[in-house]
């Protein structure tokens, strides 16, 4: 029997890190494990929530949105996690925060409880 | 308040990455019946029980959002109308040839301040629910997934919101049903053109254009727990539900598309006539005003648009 590979995902802004499937995306490898640290949004590579810096390793991506990704960025290893895969021991920098978006009179973010 | 010459809304045009992935969302977990592509590569889709060629249309771009959403309105003489009242209102319009879209007729497009366009029609073709006019059965066999018989509404983030909804209640005579408020500041507005409690909502948004999701209709609670399911089955990408809003009433899932655009399929809101009163909720009460259980805010369903 095969075994199954996988990869070690290695957050540099907390230093803690997690395993991955080859072929799974890094957000959902996250997720599956009950481990936190990178944002999760949609997990299709379409709101920016995820947004990452690949500092070190190689992975793959699948189609990412050019609203949140730009080609320039993308030539530095910046990435959405849910459309990212690793081909071996990654390190990432956050890059994708959670903003507060919905307004309010006083201009500052609505309390979310 | 007056009736308004503004049918429904008729369709939404959305972006996807990828448009095969979109496709199986649509139509085998929606359950919307896949009707056409046309030479753009554009997908055509309906839920089972609309009468109209169409209402989702699928396009592949490189990033996911709303194109537009369109209304149907009651007549050309309408659409005519309605063109020379946003212009004299100081909305441009333009006109969309027949036909740019499969079987749907000239439409005039206008943006709202809050940045997304908007098309009336007056004509789609007629295709039927596969039930006939005469002596009916209830429903039809053999609809895929969440079996979702309609497309029923969109929610929209943008900035100018005051704006947005002047020129919904003043030129296309649509009501304000229910609205969200800091103070005098509105923060969101649901917006009616018919009987129903929302056919549109805007949550105020630092940048415009922003999509948050679009709702399909489904019959019952039951179904909302069955669609549940059915993420599950499929992996789908969970936001939040099964749940109960406060505002409208409706019993709701929300769920992601496989390119991030936010679905929900609800049941159960309650029925809008146009001499009613708008329904009023306050900041400090957003979070049952949202989520009636929770009773609070969800991050990712205020910050996680398209
Ligand atoms: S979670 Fe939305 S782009 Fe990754
Ligand atoms: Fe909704």
């Amino acid at each position: 029997m095969q075994t199954e590979m996988t990869f070690e995902v290695r957050i540099l802004d907390t230093g803690e890190s997690f395993p991955c499937r080859a072929g799974e995306n890094i957000l959902k490898a996250m997720e599956r494990l009950g481990r936190v640290g990178i944002p999760v949004g949609c997990r299709g590579g379409g709101c920016g929530v995820c947004k990452v810096q690949i500092r070190g390793g190689r992975f793959t991506t699948q189609r990412m949105s050019r609203a949140h990704v730009s080609e320039a960025e993308e030539t530095v290893g910046v990435a959405l996690a849910c459309r990212l895969s690793p081909m071996s021991d990654i390190d990432l920098k956050i890059v994708g925060r959670m903003q507060k978006k919905m307004a309010c009179a006083t201009g500052a973010s609505q309390p979310v409880t | 308040m007056a009736q308004s010459p503004v049918l429904r809304p008729g369709h939404v045009v959305l972006r996807v990455l990828d448009l095969e992935a979109a496709v199986v969302h649509y139509r085998d977990r929606l359950g919307l019946q896949e009707i056409e592509r046309d030479g753009q590569g554009r997908v055509y889709l309906k839920g089972w029980d609309e009468q109209d060629w169409f209402s989702v249309v699928l396009r592949e771009a490189d990033r996911p959002g709303m194109d537009s959403m369109a209304f149907k309105v009651i007549s050309a003489a309408a659409l005519d109308s309605l063109e020379k009242d946003l212009n004299a209102y100081g909305c441009k319009t333009a006109r969309l040839a027949a036909g740019e879209l499969s079987h749907c007729g000239e439409r005039v497009r206008f943006t709202l301040p809050t940045g997304h366009a908007i098309d009336l029609y007056a004509q789609k073709d007629y295709m039927g629910n596969g039930l006939g006019r005469v002596n009916p059965d209830p429903w039809l066999e053999g609809i895929k997934g969440m079996q979702a018989q309609r497309f029923d509404h969109c929610l929209l983030y943008g900035a100018d919101l005051d704006a947005t909804i002047k020129v919904l209640t003043e030129v296309l005579k649509f009501d304000l049903t229910e609205k969200v408020v800091d103070g005098d500041f509105v923060i969101a507005a649901f917006l009616s053109c018919s009987n129903k409690a929302h056919d549109i909502a805007f949550v105020r948004h630092a940048e415009d254009n922003k999509f948050h999701h679009a709702s399909f209709l489904i019959g019952t609670w039951e179904e909302v727990l069955r669609a549940a399911d059915i993420i599950s089955m499929h992996e789908i990408s969970l936001d939040l539900g099964p749940t109960r809003h406060g505002i409208t009433r409706g019993r709701t899932i929300y769920f992601f598309d496989p390119s991030g655009n936010r679905n929900e399929v609800f049941c159960g809101d309650y029925t809008w006539y146009p001499d009613h009163q708008p329904i009023t909720w306050t900041a400090d009460q957003i979070g049952r005003a949202i989520f009636y259980h929770d009773r609070k805010l969800n991050e990712n369903f205020l910050n996680v648009v398209t």
